[in-house]
């Protein structure tokens, strides 16, 4: 008898809670937390991962445990959503892992054991979210989620700045905690039955249900890094050790989208369009905004962390679609809008954990996140370079590779559209798809920039000459994330039709036998549109093995080595070239009024001069600084009646005893 | 997919290799001819081609592999490109394994690598070009988008074969939606291919090169792929634009060899138009400063939109 997927689950559950202990047992053990605990959390993931995707296609499976509360005990249940979510994390978590192995060494901050502990404690509790089966383990396995990464994006917590990147990410992240909280409880209808089961059985009205459906975008869009509640991704994304930067990004986000997800499409019971509306709004202007501050960004970690804004926008925006389809019946869109979610979602756990730790790697050989520094790495860290191009190619949504089918099945559902019965949204759309392929488009040349100044180029310190190479743990976790995305890149078909379950359980519709042969795209028949990613990748290769050997066989291939021409200059130094600001400038420019920018040029008379250029984000000053500004209002009218004397606050307790003896009398 | 399919899409994409630097040096000489200047020799992109191909390739010693594959990856997608675009027959099986999204992918995939290989050498010169031709790209991309988003959707295919085989089928008149797009398009070809008002193919002077500016270290057999493959975008450009507003006299169908041989001459004279075309509006214009671009390229952008809405509104 095979034991049930819950089973399985719970399983790697309990042993990345066990890995974690023992990181408490070998504190200070480098050797054995790095050799041993660090790889064997890898294996649970991976075979996490092999049993989450057999329990996609399995029927639903639930269980109860006797934990928790008297009379309260925690409830899971594993079905093709859940499956779908434990596959992305399982297999992002194993790459992250392995790398692990071979990233962290003693530090000033956290001891490596205790890394390990908070890390594994972290995916046991990301897991553990993904299965809950109701509000009250939901909410305890999201906190532990929350925590976890707390302290992780703390590691180095004798440097003030991280300190406050971490405060502030813990504050964002409670926010979004309160809204969920809500949502959950007004979700119960009145009913008193925090499950899951009860929430899918009660009738809300429509005025409630999207209370609810709101709460949930509050919520879950805080811990995504939706505008504009990201503002705590660009700080705590460059604070946190690189793969803990990686698992955040390319796994926690997706949780966020996970319960979306679930109490959008499984849990309330309607979808009113306007939700779609709003939610496609809020999941473009995140988009937008996201890669258009990637483009000013000179910190590595903070570009990636806006660019992972933009694709969460991408994400939610695909969201909203699948909304609006489905509020007006249309299944088959839905699905397509649906399966285009879930296929960036796991593109995004693949390329920007790749991305992520790239940097890492990049960051222990050179000791410098800031772009400025770095350059021509291509040279001293081959193994990381190459890897990266695959990942900055598929990010940039370049056909063949994986972030260019999703967002071809996005466009696909955006284009087919004006089939809606409501002329405004259909209106809207063509609006929306225009944003949509502007924010892409922005993604290539955001990436470039990264790529460019980091990995080509003459290095711009001469530290960077002794720059080494990463490790075999490190390459061999890159040269899976690598893997993963030419492999989901080129076989659609595959990954989508094993979708069918997921999207079956959403919007009541498959996708897959309509979308795709093993080998071809083509989701409304293949004379309306058709995508097969292995040929185009297929052909461009002949194309250019069959150039190669022509040009060599008929003229000669003979090469001569020489300084570069330049037009003729000669004296060129590396600081000649594009610096991050330089790049992101033209950008800068066009996109003057959203940026906040401060500039300082220096005047001819400077005897050192010196440029800096700033590109703060407006939204601190738009939502944030009001807040805070409001909240030190109150708190020093709160103040004034704090005097300091005993006799003052004799006075009061006094007062209120009469208040209240004449209240309750 | 019949071989007759299959051979037929060989011809297509031999036709454009061969045909592509022709359309360059056509309209080298007609804008010689405005300007009253005496003109080049028609075949004279051959001839610099093949020159280029006897050279010693001389690398920088401080390339890396990537800048020596670009050329070829960039070769290839146009190659692929003009697989995909119909300029004679619309039977392609090419055209299946890609459609109009995937075209705008592959024109991104080549920009995209060219101006990481424009990074490699770590040159002032080089990033400015990369950085230059990033920023037209991603103003210049979403507008041809948009465009081909307008015809997809008068078609209700984002197939190229089958956009263009409805358009083609549709009554002689003038459509507002297409209108729109083709200005849109216009625009974007000719920033797209580097040409005047936004770059100028045959400037010498660095600080107002884009695409020359990438190209700046290249030499003998790369320089010359890398020629190849943008009098190729030039033609694959071309061939949308003819495609997709002038869609007469393109084959249907694979089977009529008759019908696909009498489409050769009217595919020349309609390029020979194109060309005049082109050479007219670079003369009678200026370059604009780079920061202009933004101006002219969001015009573009927002005439595609408004085409999409006119379709949607007008139902035309």
């Amino acid at each position: 008898m095979t034991p049930s997927a819950t089973t399985l689950v719970l399983a790697a559950i309990v042993a990345w809670l066990a890995i974690g202990a023992l990181g408490i047992v070998a504190l200070r053990r480098l050797r054995i937390v790095s050799r041993v605990l660090f790889p064997a959390g890898a294996a649970v993931g991976a075979a996490l991962a092999v049993a989450a995707f057999l329990a996609i296609g399995a029927p639903q499976d639930a269980a109860t445990l006797p934990l928790g509360l008297p009379d309260l005990p925690f409830h899971v249940r594993v079905d093709a959503l859940s499956a779908f979510f434990l596959v992305l994390l399982g297999a992002a978590g194993a790459a992250i892992s392995w790398f692990s192995s071979g990233y962290f060494r003693s530090s000033e901050g956290t001891p490596p054991g205790l890394i390990c502990f908070q890390y594994h404690v972290f995916l046991a509790a990301m897991a553990m979210v993904l299965i809950a089966d109701d509000a009250y383990a939901f909410m305890v396995a999201w906190e532990a989620m929350a925590l976890a990464s707390y302290f992780l994006v703390t590691t180095e917590h004798r440097i003030p700045e991280i300190r406050r990147a971490g405060f502030l990410y813990l504050l964002i992240a409670h926010v979004g905690a309160i809204a969920i909280l809500l949502c959950f409880g007004v979700m119960q209808g009145g009913s008193g039955d925090y499950t899951f089961g009860a929430m899918r059985n009660a009738t809300l009205s429509p005025a409630w249900a999207s209370i609810a459906f709101f709460l949930a975008l509050t919520g879950f869009g805080a811990k995504a890094g939706l505008m504009p509640l990201h503002v705590w991704l660009p700080e705590a994304h460059p604070a946190a050790p690189s793969p803990v930067s990686a698992l955040m990004s390319g796994v926690m986000l997706k949780t966020a989208i996970y319960g979306l997800l679930r109490v959008a499409f499984d849990l309330v019971h309607l979808q009113l369009w306007w939700w779609g509306a709003i939610t496609l709004s809020v999941g473009l202007v995140s988009a937008l905004f996201g890669v258009i501050f990637a483009a000013a960004q000179t910190d590595m970690k903070r570009l990636l962390a806006y660019s992972s804004i933009e694709n969460i926008g991408i994400i939610v925006a695909g969201i909203g679609l699948a909304i609006l389809f489905k509020a007006y019946d249309k299944a088959l869109l839905a699905a397509i809008a649906m399966t285009a979610v879930l296929y960036h979602a796991l593109n995004h756990a693949f390329f920007k954990s790749l991305l992520f730790l790239a940097t890492g790697s990049v960051l222990h050989a050179t000791k410098e996140r800031n772009l400025g520094k770095l350059g021509g790495l291509i040279h001293r860290m081959p193994w990381v370079a190459w890897l990266a191009l695959v990942g900055t190619l598929a990010i940039a949504g370049l056909p063949p590779l994986n972030g260019f089918v999703s967002e071809w099945l996005l466009l696909q559902a955006f284009l087919f559209t004006p089939t809606l019965p409501q002329s405004f949204v259909n209106m809207l759309v063509p609006i929306a798809a225009a944003a949509l392929v502007l924010a892409a488009a922005l993604a290539a040349y955001v990436m470039v920039k990264f790529y460019g100044v980091v990995f080509l180029g003459q290095p711009r310190e001469p530290a960077l000459a002794y720059a080494k190479d990463a490790g075999k743990y490190e390459r061999g976790a890159l040269l899976a994330l690598a893997a993963g995305c030419v492999l989901l890149g080129v076989f659609p078909g595959v990954v989508i039709r094993s979708l069918d379950p997921v999207n079956v359980l959403l919007v009541g519709h498959a996708a897959g036998e309509a979308a795709a042969s093993w080998l071809m795209l083509a989701p409304f028949g293949e004379d309306r549109s058709s995508y097969s990613p292995a040929i185009v990748l297929v052909v461009i290769v002949a194309v250019v093995l069959v150039t190669i050997q022509v040009v060599h066989r008929y003229y000669h291939g003979r090469v001569r080595h020489a300084d570069p021409w330049d037009c003729g200059y000669p004296q060129q130094t590396p600081r000649m070239q594009d610096t991050a600001e330089g790049f992101g400038q033209p950008v800068r420019q066009v996109f003057e009024p959203v940026f906040r920018l401060e500039r300082h040029l220096p005047s001819p008379f400077d005897l050192r001069p010196q440029y800096w250029v700033k590109a703060g984000d407006p939204w601190w000053h738009w939502a944030y600084l009001p807040i805070a500004r409001g909240a030190e209002w109150v708190a020093r009218l709160v103040g004034l009646i704090q005097q300091g004397r005993i006799s003052v606050y004799l006075t009061y307790s006094f007062v209120t005893l009469l208040a209240l003896l004449f209240f309750v009398r | 997919m019949t071989a007759q399919a299959l051979l037929s899409q060989l011809v297509q994409v031999a036709l454009a290799l061969a045909l592509a630097p022709l359309l360059v040096g056509w309209v080298n000489q007609c804008r010689a001819w405005l300007s009253n200047r005496s003109a080049p020799p028609l075949t004279l992109p051959y001839r610099t081609i093949r020159k280029l191909f006897m050279k010693d390739a001389v690398v920088a010693t401080r390339a890396s592999p990537l800048f020596r594959l670009t050329p070829y990856v960039v070769f290839g997608a146009m190659c692929c490109a003009a697989a995909i675009v119909p300029s004679l027959a619309t039977d392609l099986p090419f055209g299946v394994a890609a459609d109009a999204i995937a075209l705008v992918g592959l024109f991104a995939l080549a920009r995209v690598f060219i101006a990481l290989a424009a990074m490699d050498i770590g040159t002032a010169f080089g990033t400015l070009g990369a950085r230059r031709e990033m920023f037209v790209g991603f103003l210049a991309e979403p507008a041809l988008l948009m465009v081909l988003f307008t015809a997809s959707l008068i078609s209700g295919s984002t197939s190229l074969p089958s956009i263009v085989d409805t358009l083609a089928h549709r009554e002689l008149a003038i459509y507002p939606s297409l209108a729109f797009a083709g200005v849109a398009f216009t625009m974007v070809s000719l920033a797209e291919n580097a040409r005047i008002p936004v770059d100028n193919p045959a400037t010498h002077l660095e600080l107002t090169m884009i695409h020359e500016a990438m190209l700046l270290e290249y030499s003998a057999r790369h320089l010359a792929l890398i020629e190849w493959a943008s009098a190729l975008k030039l033609f694959n450009y071309s061939c949308i634009g003819l495609a997709l507003f002038f869609p007469f006299g393109i084959a249907q169908g694979s089977d009529d060899w008759l019908a696909i041989a009498l489409a050769v001459p009217v595919l020349v004279a309609k390029l020979a138009a194109g060309g005049f075309a082109l050479a007219l509006i670079e003369t009678a214009s200026a370059k604009m400063r780079i920061f202009r671009a933004p101006e002219f390229l969001g015009t573009a952008f927002l005439l595609a939109v408004l085409a999409m809405l006119v379709h949607l509104l007008l139902g035309s």
